[in-house]
């Protein structure tokens, strides 16, 4: 055990003198979520609403007026009934319909309970879903300013609908995707340097030829980059949930270990590569045109898989990012529990054992 | 009992033998070294007995053990310099040393008096990163490193190529102390000069082993009479004698060149006759006892 | 020394920060001069050789190679030298006819001098049979002997061989050095440095230096009567032990 510290210390401070590669790897997915966020944060301007108001009290216009004078939504028309709403949406221009519940006032004041209702055309998937969080949160703080004023704190409940798309199948959500990209190239590039960096300098022989076991230098290289790729994580969900409210809507425990399991997948790929080659160039390469490529491009990141040639999907399915990224959207946006992404759980930790076994297999216990 | 027996190795990446058939032995206590240009084989050699490669053919054991079966036990007691110093270089001088104790299961303190005579060169720079060291420190370092857990052999490959003359002189200092202490060594070098420094040598050259024995036995081997000469033109003497048809062989060593007669066709005189009428004067000659070197160029061109 | 002056150092000096790599070198190399550069490791060989070859600027004193000034004419410099290590030379994956073709390029000669010099170079290394087999597939002595000889496919004034013979054969580091001479013989000046001892006293002279100085410079004879020495190792211990 002492022999396997020693390993480890040592592993972390070559991780943290070499202040660089640091920089980049902490760096590097703050950049991106905000790139991307602050990307598509601009198209959320001035998006056209209507209103269906069938209480038109007190308390509904001023969530109204809160509403639109947030800088987010236009108003472009009040509608009086439910039979105008799908005349509204064919016009094609309006994104939102809000509908208020009759004695909307008097039910919150009574009851503490009122009910919206919020409809959004999802064919553009992204954009809906950021409305929607745009209006949840306007509520939400609405909520938290008159609690003051009643004795039991009031509850504003939304009901959502999604018109045109209601499962957000081709959700162009970054912040999985991010995640995705983010861990592989965390775990899967940096051990794979590492690993080989050893082989260049040749101390790889001096390890070997040591008394410590293959199994402990490979669990000895894994263990710090398991460690950055959840820090990493954390910080890309901190920043998605905190600067663009994109919530976890589901359990944050369960995502973590989801993630968990997806950088034990990348890192066993990592050391896979590094059994395969002998210099951290070949290494880099593989890794930057084997793994990242494929993820950005085939896990459903930057296009939706549903359109792709079918050789593609079928490749696709050989990615762990494809169903890490699936799994991170259910739990993320739609807030499903394990029961629901226990398939693509299963298909991820299969993949998981089957390359653990394989690089422990490849790695050599001598040169050649 | 010996420490090292090899029987029949041999060893091939592809169409190049690395290694030919090779048997040899090494005895405890032994300073033994394997003397041979780069691609001669000896870091294949080293590797093998370290347990890092497979043989194709023939056994080795290495303090008792098979190097293919027993490999754990080896690389626990086995003390091994890669080439090329193979250190942490963003480690400073005592991190490393700390990690290679620690991977054996010692500590820095436990087999200190083994090191004590080499560290004592490095102690000045303990806080500074391998990187950063000069070739011969790295060098000693490298050593400390392979000696801290007190191993049983000593397996070093190259540990003085591209170091300078005082380091290198410093180095063999401390394999000599090793020596003392009885530590077993098998060390690889290029340089020929090292031979008279080892107990016993082996010639390698193109995966085949030349010869093997005591330098001062080894260098009797030469039956023919060999001079040393020189003049203030020596590279048209390098040309005269390489011209003149009694003489074997020519190469130059130092300030002189060794050379010697076709067998049975000794002529001092007619040589000098020759060489005057080259033009070549100033000439200095004497009859020498050959080196380590000259033995392997022979041998070699046999 | 009545030839031409190919190297003329006049308190030649590199700083770097605070420490002084070089430290106030003078020296002359002259013209088919064989000149032994020795020390021990960071004694400041590398980066002198590196301001020789207009790589590094000095941050003090003077220096003209090949009558070029290190300071302004580095270029030309360039064009009139020739370099050589055991690390850096020539190409694994090309032919032994197209690095002579690539170097000489590189100098600006034209195809029929590169022909003649690749004919010319495999007739003298005994290597026409090899002409169209890649670098890699040949020994290690083969390769620094025509790594030498590229390095001076531009007829340059002075060649820098930086350890040339690592690790090669005795009988091949000895042709080697036959070649050094024979380029020496025809004019080029030879600056080298090496690590084998018997190898310096190959040269004409010898500079040795020590923590950024040049400690000694003579005839290898010469330093070994001064040093009562029988070999240049023990010269070179004497003086690097101080």
């Amino acid at each position: 055990m002492k022999r396997f510290l020693g390993f480890l210390v040592k592993e972390f401070y070559h991780i943290f003198r070499d202040y660089r590669t640091m920089v980049i790897l902490f760096g590097m997915p703050v950049i991106q979520i905000l790139l991307f966020g602050f990307a598509i944060r601009n198209e959320i301007k001035d998006t056209k609403i209507a209103i269906l108001d069938y209480s038109r009290d007190n308390v509904t216009q001023e969530i109204s007026n809160k509403i639109l004078s947030s800088g987010y939504f236009i108003l472009s028309d009040n509608l009086f009934n439910e039979k105008e709403l799908e005349e509204e949406f064919k016009k094609g221009t309006i994104k939102e319909i809000i509908i208020f519940e009759q004695n909307f006032s008097e039910n919150l004041y009574k009851t503490g309970k009122a009910n919206i209702q919020l409809i959004l055309d999802a064919s553009e998937a992204n954009l809906a879903n950021m409305v929607m969080g745009y209006t949840n949160s306007i509520l939400k703080e609405y909520q938290k300013e008159i609690s003051g004023k009643y004795s039991s704190p009031p509850s504003i409940t939304t009901e959502v609908k999604m018109r045109y798309n209601p499962e957000l199948k081709s959700v162009y959500m970054f912040v999985p995707g991010i995640m995705a990209i983010i861990l592989m190239l965390v775990s899967a590039l940096m051990t794979s340097i590492s690993i080989t960096r050893e082989k260049e300098l040749g101390t790889m022989e001096i390890l070997l030829v040591s008394p410590l076991n293959p199994l402990m230098i490979i669990i000895g290289k894994v263990i710090p980059y398991l460690i950055l790729g959840i820090i990493n994580a954390v910080i890309i969900l901190l920043i998605s949930a905190n600067v663009f409210n994109v919530p976890v809507s589901g359990s944050n425990i369960l995502l973590l270990a989801e993630t968990v399991l997806f950088v034990i997948t990348a890192l066993s790929l990592g050391i896979l590569i590094s059994t395969l080659v002998n210099d951290q160039q070949t290494a880099m390469m593989i890794s930057l045109a084997g793994l990242m490529l494929p993820t950005v491009m085939l896990s459903g990141y930057v296009f939706p898989i549903e359109n792709m040639p079918v050789v593609l999907q079928w490749l696709s399915h050989i990615l762990p990012a494809k169903w890490y990224v699936i799994i991170v959207k259910s739990i993320m946006l739609k807030g499903s529990g394990f029961g629901y992404i226990w398939k693509e759980t299963l298909i991820l930790a299969g993949m998981t054992i089957f390359l653990i076994l394989l690089s422990i297999k490849k790695f050599k216990i001598r040169l050649f | 009992m010996s420490i090292v027996k090899v029987n029949n190795l041999s060893k091939s990446y592809g169409k190049t033998e690395a290694l030919k058939d090779i048997s040899f032995e090494v005895k405890p206590g032994e300073l033994f070294g394997f003397i041979g240009p780069d691609g001669a084989g000896k870091t294949t050699l080293l590797r093998i007995l370290t347990s890092l490669i497979i043989p194709d053919k023939g056994t080795a054991e290495v303090l008792g053990y098979d190097v293919v079966k027993d490999y754990r036990k080896i690389r626990s007691s086995v003390g091994y310099m890669p080439g090329r110093f193979s250190l942490y270089q963003d480690l400073s001088v005592e991190e490393n040393l700390k990690f290679f104790a620690t991977i054996f299961g010692t500590t820095l303190e436990e087999n200190y008096n083994l090191i004590k005579n080499i560290y004592i060169y490095l102690e000045p720079f303990k806080k500074r990163k391998a990187g950063k060291l000069s070739g011969g420190m790295k060098q000693k370092l490298a050593l400390c490193c392979a000696l801290i857990h007190k191993p049983d052999l000593l397996i070093l490959d190259e540990p003085t190529t591209g170091v300078d003359p005082v380091s290198r002189d410093e180095f063999w200092e401390m394999l000599g102390g090793l020596k003392a202490e009885g530590i077993t060594t098998v060390v690889s070098t290029p340089y020929m000069d090292e031979a008279k420094l080892c107990d016993r040598v082996a010639l390698i050259q193109k995966g085949n082993i030349l010869d093997i024995d005591k330098p001062s036995e080894l260098i009797k081997r030469n039956y023919r009479k060999m001079y040393a000469i020189k003049s203030d033109n020596m590279y048209g003497l390098i040309k005269s004698l390489n011209e003149f048809e009694n003489i074997d062989s020519v190469n130059i060593f130092g300030e002189y060149i060794h050379f010697t007669f076709n067998e049975g066709d000794e002529n001092m005189d007619a040589l000098k006759k020759y060489l005057s009428e080259k033009g070549i004067t100033e000439i200095e000659y004497k009859e020498i006892k050959p080196d380590i070197e000259d033995i392997f160029i022979e041998l070699m061109r046999k | 020394m009545n030839m031409e002056k190919i190297i003329d150092a006049e308190n030649l000096t590199k700083k770097f920060g605070n420490f002084i790599a070089v430290n106030d070198v003078t020296f002359q190399v002259g013209q088919g001069e064989i000149f032994g550069f020795l020390g021990a490791n960071g004694a400041g060989k590398t980066t002198a050789i590196k301001m020789l070859c207009g790589l590094l600027t000095p941050t003090g004193g003077k220096a003209t190679v090949a009558g070029f000034d290190v300071f302004k004419e580095t270029e030309k410099i360039k064009n009139n030298i020739g370099y050589m290590s055991q690390r850096f030379s020539l190409y694994e994956d090309l032919t032994v006819a197209e690095n002579l073709e690539f170097y000489g390029g590189v100098y600006g000669l034209r195809k029929n001098i590169i022909k003649d010099k690749t004919d010319y170079f495999l007739k003298l290394l005994n290597m026409e049979e090899e002409r169209n087999k890649l670098l890699k597939s040949l020994p290690l002595g083969w390769k620094q002997k025509l790594a030498f000889l590229t390095a001076i496919i531009h007829e340059p004034k002075i060649v820098f061989l930086d350890e040339p013979t690592g690790g090669v054969d005795p009988v091949m580091r000895r042709q080697f050095w036959t070649l050094i001479y024979k380029a020496a013989e025809e004019g080029t000046t030879v600056f080298v440095t090496t690590h084998y001892m018997d190898e310096a006293e190959y040269c004409g002279r010898i500079s040795m230096m020590v923590d950024g100085k040049i400690a000694a410079l003579d005839t290898p004879t010469k330093l070994k009567e001064k040093f009562n020495a029988s070999t240049m190792h023990e010269v070179f211990v004497k003086i690097a032990r101080g």
